[in-house]
């Protein structure tokens, strides 16, 4: 059936342009760094290898992070165990973790001195070497799985438990459920999923670098830094954000093209019980999924506790000022994500099928290179202020807008849903605006808003962003305090600030997710 | 609790409210040296004492990123004085035209080379080496003997990292033409290459490789800070690159006698005392009380290396390239 | 008793369906809407609803052209099939949204709320979730709402259709009394239901809507489609 034109209505248009603000800031700083260039040499045989190495090693890391995600979500989807939704909020720990953290968590489990070296060298097997393209892949999974797991477990709590009790009373199998309810949703789910991480995966700098074993493992984010710090070649590093950033664009459109939307009637909010696979073998299957999962994901982070907790007592006052000064950072981060992503999702499920434009904007932010970009808003507020001053702003701004598209994929999903479900009902009753906003999309949209607001949250924390380029010796945010650290041989203090970023990143998360699950329970 | 959260939105309201009247002395330099934990709250704290000034520090991220910067404000930059490039950059930052001679004497430097310069002044200095456990068995004394034996090195990439250029031009330094040759002898040595400085140090102490690219002046700080005596430099028979780090003066500034002074003080013992313990390096005029105790273990290189600055900007280009070949097979 | 709803020459075109419709309906009272399924039942109703435009005609309500205006703003109250209720708000804030869509009902309100739901049989129960509620509760709260609104005009799109005979047969009864005032079209998929409370009934088939007609007229002569559907 053919839709109604809907009207776009105040916060519609507020959320286009929103979504529209987002790729003119970032082409302006692009502008900004080409206009004070001097002309460069072009692209180098090394850049193009650049570019290949980093989609491909993308293409990869987002292909298997999500075929691992899907056995991973459905095990946690269909079971039922105590523990089970701290678990989920834990799985996704290593995505929240800063960069260098989880580097040193994997080198402890993986690495030359590590656990699964030292068990083969007991077993008298031969060693395992991390570093090379597989380094790289395992790193990159072990970041996004959890991504991918929430995301697709997310869409799994959509189908509505009513479908599932039908199924049971049809007496279908695990592999009809599969065919009939679960497989519709994953069609859904894994593209945008995939694509999500894709575009992480190409921002990749020091865990390819790092992991890879050498410069084959070069990315474009390396080639940037080069050519801005060393080389000073503006042209090339806005060129070579501008490629990344078209190669985004063009998946996000195709990959919004895919996705239609979900076919589901809603459900009354009844707790999901499952009746498929309550054979042993499927229970053993998932229950191994899961233990592994949980080993892959927490024992780096562990390891990285195990280290650091004692050194968290004795940390230096510098890293507990900037400890609040990076909570205070985050809170403002998450405000601005939840405004723009409610209103920008609002906005697409607006647009119903030209929606997709609104998320591809969205991504533009996390596509751009932060290199490109900070020195591009340094260049435009330099004239005009003292970008010393606006470091802290600017961090949560840009922080804010990397995240927004993991905000967005959760939200915007959830929006289409209500509106499917509830759209007609609260058209009929005229209920508009405001009333609409507060009375219907915001309590269902509870769980994934909690969701986006605790990965803002956590990942405006650990970041380094832009922090980097503007930073204020006296406005120090944790995570370069960690790095300070590292950089004065003091590894150990490092390791315990680090843990001390860890916990409240996942302390901020932990509070905004679970908050709104149990809310809504 | 709430200092920091005002600062974070008000932070204009507060850098107006703390300049006063007194000059202000904006000095860029990389983000460890202002770091609580570098020269720079020492620093800061004794040229305010005399200089009737506000000694303002800016951070930059490292080295490279310094000049960087420094080139993206050009002439309308409030800065007045760069402080952290290292020689491998000085041509490169000199050729910008933004720098004004320093003026100043160069006489009592203790800086192992003759220093000729008359734009940038040098505060401190080091040999770049491999460090290592002293657990170690069989020592490499050569690039030559460590590509031959199958010890690990963890190393820093030249495009990302001043000490990976270092790296890179030691190799030029000592081999000249051969230098692809080396590199090549030293790939299946070279466990991973870093970013930076930080994450290649921190996987050598995690076991990662038997050793890695840092500066003969490393094994200080363990055995000063930490009371560990087990790291140590490995003296290579070539010779030791060095990592000269200078200051220069911009021609744009608006206190060009305070940042003279500054420059003085820069060689004096108020800020030459702080540099060993705290950016690990040699001070540049050794300060009275001579060097603290723990650096006379460190091992003394017999010759010191070091491509003159335009030598330096010249070799890079082609240097970087043999690099990527001979690792990128 | 008078025309109050008026189908002008509708005509509502998709790839592989269309549906034509003409001819008025008289109010209050109950007008059940039958025909085979996929024959356009629904398709009228959200016409009717503004849930859908229509590609050509009209539709007016006590002669008022409404055919633009969006659904809120129809007089026009629905019950579906299902979704009745927001299954995160409790059955008299449900009830209330009937009375003021407004984010806070107003005390007046969720007092005509609480008297709403005793009228149906629910009194008391205003806190309990639909969750927690039975199928013909959550009937009986939807009732309720559109009982409490002032939109003259209530689509009932088999509202009951998931309830058993007994229970359907109650909830129509409750209909008839209760929403005596306004004029109710009801599609049911069981003729017996039009001929128990329908005053008239419309009879759709195949994307053609024939005019309403009185119900013991129609079910004592039933034209050639009727009679077969019926038989």
């Amino acid at each position: 059936m053919a839709e109604r034109a809907q009207p776009l209505g105040a916060t519609g248009a507020i959320g286009i342009a929103a979504a529209a603000a987002i790729p003119v800031l970032i082409l302006l700083a692009t502008v900004a760094i080409i206009r004070v260039a001097e002309p460069g040499n072009g692209l180098t045989q090394a850049d193009w290898a650049a570019i290949r190495f980093t989609l491909w090693q993308a293409f990869l890391s987002a292909t298997f992070s999500v075929a691992l995600a899907v056995p991973v979500a459905r095990a946690l989807a269909r079971r039922r165990f105590p523990g089970r939704g701290a678990l989920v909020t834990l799985l996704g720990a290593p995505f929240l973790l800063p960069v260098i953290v989880a580097i040193f968590g994997l080198l402890a489990v993986f690495g030359r001195g590590g656990l699964v070296n030292a068990g083969l060298g007991m077993l008298g097997l031969p060693q395992i070497s991390i570093y090379g393209l597989h380094g790289v892949l395992l790193a990159h999974v072990f970041f996004n799985l959890p991504l991918a797991t929430r995301l697709i477990l997310q869409g799994w709590q959509e189908i509505p438990s009513e479908r599932f009790r039908l199924a049971a009373s049809l007496g279908m199998d695990a592999s009809a459920v599969n065919r009939h309810l679960e497989w519709p949703m994953l069609r859904q789910v894994m593209p945008g999923t995939a694509l999500v991480i894709f575009v992480i995966c190409t921002m990749s700098f020091a865990v390819a670098l790092t992991l890879g074993g050498g410069p084959r493992a070069t990315t474009v984010e390396l080639a940037i830094y080069q050519a801005l710090r060393f080389e000073f070649d503006l042209d090339r590093a806005a060129f070579l954000s501008l490629i990344q950033l078209a190669i985004t664009v063009f998946l996000a459109l195709l990959a919004y093209r895919v996705l239609r939307h979900p076919g589901f009637a809603p459900g009354l909010d009844r707790p999901l019980m499952r009746w498929d696979g309550r054979t042993p073998a499927l229970r053993l299957l998932d229950g191994v999924l899961i233990l592994f999962a949980a080993l892959f994901l927490l024992v780096p982070i562990a390891s990285a506790l195990v280290r650091g907790l004692p050194e968290v007592i004795g940390l230096p006052q510098a890293v507990w000022v900037s400890a609040i000064r990076s909570l205070c950072v985050a809170g403002a981060s998450t405000v601005i994500v939840v405004a723009l992503s409610v209103v920008m999702a609002l906005a697409a499920t607006r647009l119903k099928s030209q929606g997709g434009w609104i998320e591809t904007a969205g991504l533009t932010a996390l596509a751009a290179s932060p290199l490109v970009l900070g020195t591009g808003l340094f260049v435009l507020i330099h004239p005009v202020a003292n970008p010393e001053a606006l470091a802290l702003p600017v961090t949560a701004l840009v922080n804010a807008f990397v995240t927004l598209p993991f905000a967005l994929r959760s939200l915007v999903p959830a929006c289409r849903a209500i509106e499917s479900e509830y759209g007609r009902l609260a058209d009929s009753l005229d209920l508009q605006g405001w009333a609409r906003l507060w009375l219907v999309v915001l309590p269902r949209l509870r769980r994934p808003l909690g969701f986006s607001a605790g990965l803002a949250a956590a990942l405006s924390m650990g970041d380094l962003g832009v922090i980097a380029l503007f930073a204020d010796p006296d406005t120090a945010t944790l995570p370069l305090q960690v790095y300070r650290l590292m950089g004065a041989y003091r590894m150990e203090e490092a390791g315990g600030a680090a843990v001390l970023l860890l916990a409240l990143s996942f302390g901020v998360f932990w509070m905004l997710d679970r908050g709104a699950r149990r809310a809504d329970a | 609790m709430r200092i920091p959260c005002l600062g974070a939105g008000l932070v204009l309201a507060a850098g107006a409210a703390t300049a006063g009247d007194l000059p202000e002395l904006t000095v860029i330099t990389y983000d460890s040296f202002v770091s609580d934990w570098g020269p720079g709250p020492a620093v800061e704290a004794a040229f305010e004492e005399t200089c009737k000034c506000d000694l303002n520090f800016v951070a930059a991220g490292d080295g490279a990123a310094l000049l960087a910067r420094v080139k993206l404000e050009g002439k309308r930059s409030e800065v007045d004085i760069v402080l952290g490039i290292d020689t491998n950059l000085t041509a490169e930052a000199a050729a910008t035209g933004l720098f004004a001679p320093h003026g100043g004497t160069v006489a009592g430097l203790d800086v192992p080379v003759a220093w000729e310069d008359r734009t940038f002044l040098p505060y401190d200095w080091g040999y770049f080496a491999f460090v290592h456990d002293t657990s170690l068995e069989r020592v490499p004394q050569s690039f030559e003997e460590l590509a031959d034996s199958d010890v690990s090195i963890v190393i820093q990439d030249p495009r990302s990292s001043t000490p990976g250029l270092g790296l890179l031009l030691w190799v030029k330094a000592a081999y000249g033409d051969r230098a692809m040759e080396i590199w090549s002898a030293l790939a299946d040595n070279v466990v991973t290459v870093t970013p930076g400085w930080s994450e290649a140090y921190g996987m050598f102490l995690e076991g990662e490789a038997d050793m890695v690219l840092s500066y003969t002046t490393s094994p200080a700080y363990h055995l000063i800070a930490e009371g560990d005596a087990s790291k140590a430099a490995a003296p290579f028979a070539e010779g030791h690159y060095m990592q000269v780090e200078v200051a220069g003066k911009l021609a744009s500034t608006d206190q060009p006698e305070l940042a003279d002074r500054f420059l003085a003080f820069m060689l004096t013992d108020a800020f030459q005392a702080v540099i060993p313990t705290t950016n690990w390096m040699y001070p540049a005029a050794i300060p009275d009380g001579g060097l603290p105790d723990g650096f006379e273990t460190l091992i003394q290189p017999a010759k010191p290396l070091l491509l003159s600055a335009a030598e330096a900007r010249a070799a890079r280009g082609p240097a970087l390239d043999e690099w990527l070949n001979a690792l990128s097979r | 008793m008078r025309d109050v709803l008026t189908l002008e020459r509708i005509a509502y075109r998709r790839k592989d369906f269309a549906l034509h419709a003409e001819g008025s309906v008289k109010g209050p009272g109950i007008v059940a809407v039958i025909g085979p399924s996929g024959g356009g039942k629904s398709t009228l109703m959200s016409l009717i609803a503004g849930f859908e435009l229509p590609d050509e005609g009209r539709v007016y309500w006590n002669g008022t052209d409404v055919t633009k205006l969006a659904p809120g703003e129809r007089p026009v109250a629905v019950l579906f099939q299902d979704n009745n209720l927001f299954p995160h708000l409790d059955a008299a804030t449900n009830v209330a949204l009937g009375a003021s869509p407004r984010a806070r009902p107003r005390p007046a309100a969720k007092r005509r709320a609480a008297e709403a739901l005793a009228a149906v049989g629910l009194g008391g129960m205003g806190a309990r979730m639909p969750g927690e509620l039975s199928g013909g509760q959550q009937s009986r709260v939807a009732l309720a709402r559109a009982f409490l609104t002032d939109r003259p005009l209530v689509l009932m799109d088999e509202a009951f259709s998931a309830l058993g005979p007994a229970l359907r047969l109650e909830m129509l009864t409750l209909v008839k009394s209760l929403l005596a005032d306004k004029t109710v079209l009801m599609v049911t998929h069981d003729p017996e239901d039009a001929r128990r409370v329908a005053r008239q009934t419309i009879f759709v088939e195949d994307g053609l809507v024939r005019a309403a007609e009185d119900t013991g007229d129609l079910f004592a002569n039933p034209h050639g489609a009727l009679a077969r559907y019926l038989a």
